[in-house]
């Protein structure tokens, strides 16, 4: 990617064994604190580096990161677990009944599928805290919108291809919207300002508009994981 | 930003009148882009950085960017402010100031800016820097995000930003003069490119028509992306890839063929094919380039852009690192003549050309009305 920026890639399919080594490899190339790079992010299938080439050349930093993918690593980490509150259909997802005509369901198996699936997330970019989900029943797969819409909330939950996703700050999207996360998926101003992070797994609790409501005005607990990450088991996964 | 906010102890710049894209920027974000979050920062980072050396500011004060006519000034304490990125019509209560050298401002005199002359950014550095709360470890604004600067925006008339503490210092003019207040060596020549990293998603004959046909800068652009019209640059394929990491420079093709190069305001992950990476060391000069211009593109190594990048950072550096007090005496004609305040061709349609969607994105894809040139984000909700 020119010469401030490099892409480690592996494979072009979306695969969560892959996305689970390549984020738990950014983290191992976070932790050696490399002079000259300063970004790391994991995508689905590649983990990408920017760099000063003042500091380290191109050719260089993809030599120390062979040198260190070969090393051996313990298995990646299962992410943390979420169950997400989504209000489903009213404004902000209001493709819902357009979009189970379109799967020709009634709106409330719609929202049960999509409520029962367990999503991973396997990337957190785009825009700040923006999450890529993966898990979406394949029922549910649709196409993006042909012509894309302005102005789509933040806490919005979309499917767009095989992908869902939760919107993080208002903008436009050409993704299908079905619902509303009332809690505030990016806040620059929190300790941690992503509420999700590349790895962790999430489920959504569907809730009413009132309850809704009640916890975007800040009713209840913090949101929080339902689970830390926890080790992975013994075995390496299957590919 | 009222003048009671902490920050205002050193006084209040305030805004009268805004030109287009008129923002709070400063060196920009780093390691953020894992969350989504990336760098903003100026187009022209080396804009900010003549313009903050000129004003005896350290590298990373904030300053504001903006990118058409039309922006003018007050502040309530004597300041000294510089222009740079680009010869630009400025003027003290009337009077012409040149670019690229810092001038006094006294408390209650207006600065008024005219568009950029011959590029299309440039950055307005103040002595003591913008001393907007910073976001993130960072005052640049991220218009697009709403992050950063003031209020997460472009500036607005009857805006009021804290300066930061006032430093003494002369007014500053560079050893020789440059060339569109720039402190980078003068360029021609083609764009130099970096390919990949999906150049394998293109036919071998494209790439060639790549990097052999003749490009046109478009007047759809924002901090975000510029877009080139030109030969259409069809994926063999297919224009959706699996959403990967973006850079600014990285060149997005898109299903319309038309390739739009990503700039300081860049999305950190897309999902276009990338046929090449514009080379660090041009990327400044694409993005000042007028809408109307063409221009070509040339492959060349990661090693050669490398060099050619850290060279160019060299000769920034000579330049910055050379600065001299303006005592007016001591001007010489040869430096006077050598200073083209005129600046090259100045194109009234980079400003006010009708704009279309300035780039469109696989996952999240901009198609906002009709307008100017410049789109102006606006947050929702």
């Amino acid at each position: 990617m020119g010469d401030g920026a490099l892409s480690f890639q592996l494979g072009e399919q979306i695969d969560p064994a892959l996305n689970a080594r390549l984020i738990a490899f950014a983290a191992r190339i976070a932790a050696e604190h490399w002079p000259g790079v300063h970004e790391i992010v994991p995508t689905y299938r590649a983990v990408s580096l920017c760099y000063d080439p003042a500091l380290i050349r191109g050719a260089a930093l993809e030599a120390r990161l062979r040198a260190l993918w070969e090393r051996p690593a313990p298995p990646a980490p299962t992410g943390r677990l979420w169950e997400v509150p989504c209000l489903y259909g009213h404004s902000v997802g209001a493709d819902l009944a357009a979009l189970a005509e379109l799967h020709a369901m009634p709106p409330d198996e719609l929202v049960a599928r999509h409520a029962a699936a367990e999503y991973r997330v396997f990337m957190i970019g785009f825009a700040p805290g923006f999450a890529y989900l993966g898990g979406l029943p394949e029922r549910l797969h649709t196409p993006r919108l042909a012509v894309p819409r302005q102005h789509i909330a933040a806490g919005a939950v979309g499917i767009g291809g095989q992908q869902s996703c939760i919107t993080s700050v208002p903008g436009p999207s050409g993704w299908r919207f079905i619902g509303w996360v009332p809690w505030r998926s990016f806040d620059p101003g929190r300790a941690e300002p992503c509420l999700f992070r590349a790895g962790d797994r999430l489920r959504f609790r569907p809730v009413s508009e009132a309850e809704a409501q009640a916890i975007a005005a800040g009713a209840g607990p913090a949101p929080a994981p339902r689970t830390a990450p926890q080790p992975a088991p013994q075995h390496e996964p299957a590919p | 930003m009222s003048a009671e906010h902490p920050g205002a102890a050193h006084g209040v710049l305030e805004v009268c009148a805004a030109s287009p894209l008129l923002s709070v920027q400063d060196a920009g974000r780093r390691g953020l882009r894992h969350l989504g979050i990336g760098w903003a920062g100026p187009v022209d980072g080396d804009a900010l950085a003549l313009a903050n050396a000129l004003c005896a500011n350290p590298p990373g004060a904030a300053g504001l960017e903006f990118a058409g006519p039309g922006a003018a000034f007050r502040a309530t304490r004597a300041l000294r402010f510089a222009v740079a990125g680009a010869e630009c019509a400025i003027t003290i209560e009337g009077r012409r100031v040149a670019a690229g050298e810092s001038h006094r401002l006294e408390p209650g005199q207006t600065l008024r800016l005219g568009a950029p002359e011959g590029a299309v950014w440039a950055c307005l550095a103040l002595s003591g820097g913008v001393a907007t709360a910073p976001v993130m470890g960072a005052r640049a604004t991220h218009l697009r995000a709403g992050l950063g600067g003031h209020e997460g925006r472009a500036l607005r008339a009857g805006d009021r930003l804290a300066l930061g503490a006032e430093t003494s210092s002369p007014c500053l003019r560079p050893a020789r003069p440059l060339q569109g207040a720039s402190p980078r060596p003068p360029e021609s020549g083609p764009i130099r490119v970096v390919m990949g990293p999906q150049e394998g998603h293109f036919a071998p004959e494209i790439r060639a028509l790549f990097t052999s046909a003749p490009f046109t800068v478009s007047p759809r652009r924002d901090r975000m992306a510029m877009l080139l019209e030109g030969p259409a640059l069809p994926a063999a394929r297919g224009h959706d890839i699996v959403s990967d990491a973006t850079v600014p420079g990285a060149i997005q093709v898109p299903g319309s063929g038309q390739p739009l190069v990503l700039l300081a305001e860049s999305q950190t992950t897309g999902g276009y094919p990338k046929i090449a990476t514009i080379a660090s060391v041009d990327l400044a000069r694409l993005a000042q380039l007028p809408a109307g211009h063409s221009l070509h593109f040339a492959p060349i190594a990661r090693e050669e852009a490398e060099a050619a990048w850290l060279a160019q950072r060299r000769a920034v550096a000579r330049v910055l690192e050379g600065l001299v007090p303006r005592a007016e005496a001591s001007l010489s004609s040869h430096y006077l003549l050598g200073h083209d305040l005129v600046g090259g061709l100045f194109a009234p349609e980079a400003i006010t050309g009708h704009d279309q969607p300035a780039h469109a994105h696989a996952d999240a894809p901009a198609a906002p009305e009709g307008g100017s040139q410049f789109r102006h984000p606006k947050r929702g909700g």
